[in-house]
């Protein structure tokens, strides 16, 4: 038995209440693997490992039936907006003329 | 198959004391250094190989007890684990987020040199 991408994303929207959350299943069928990008207030002053242990932790029981589990960013709202404004302003400046 | 439950009994965990400390470096992977058996175990080999590290590596697919008493040592779930200096490090994904950063060159610098 497989797990979902929905039920990934619920298990974590209500163990971290995120305020944004991408669930990407890099499965391509062949069972539950997962790319997870988190940002959440709950991890304010947590190192990474600390964020990463908590996102498995909220995923306890659909760990029991992925295969692969990707955590590709853990970040707070703070350094997402951070990283959000710098990809916007790492944009080439168009040229007007 | 049989499920291992209560992997880590007490005669386990000081085995795992011991295998942890064993070496400075030490990943815990799917397959040997020269024969990574996935992608992931594949990428964090990589990584110790740029930042030009002894390190050693042993292949969890060998034996189930290592296998699931290192999930309850660790507190995590997946391979592969990364030990530095005794201390679990992190799976895949946060040592290439320290590698980009240049943090795991530095930690693994300090520990050579302790």
């Amino acid at each position: 038995m497989g797990v979902s991408k929905e039920q990934v994303e619920s298990a974590l929207r209500s163990k971290l209440s995120p305020s944004h959350i991408e669930v990407i299943d890099t499965s391509g069928g062949c069972g539950a693997s997962f790319q997870v990008e988190i940002v959440s207030e709950e991890f304010e002053g947590k190192r990474l490992l600390e964020r990463h242990r908590m996102v498995n932790g909220a995923l306890v029981e659909e760990m029991k039936d992925i295969h692969a589990l990707s955590i590709t960013k853990a970040l707070t709202p703070d350094q997402w907006n951070i990283k959000q404004q710098e990809s916007a302003t790492s944009q080439p400046p168009s040229t007007t003329t | 198959s049989t499920r291992c439950f209560a992997a880590l009994n007490p005669e386990l965990k000081t085995t795992l004391d011991k295998v942890v400390t064993s070496h400075k470096v030490i990943l815990f992977m799917k397959g040997t250094k020269d024969f990574p058996q996935c992608g992931f175990s594949n990428t964090v080999v990589q990584i110790l190989r740029s930042a030009n590290v002894p390190f050693e590596t042993i292949n969890i697919l060998d034996n189930e007890m290592l296998r699931q008493g290192l999930k309850e040592y660790s507190q995590w779930p997946t391979f592969p684990q990364l030990y530095i200096d005794g201390e679990f490090f992190g799976g895949c994904d946060i040592t290439v987020e320290a590698y980009k950063s240049g943090e795991l060159q530095e930690l693994l610098e300090k520990a050579s040199l302790s």
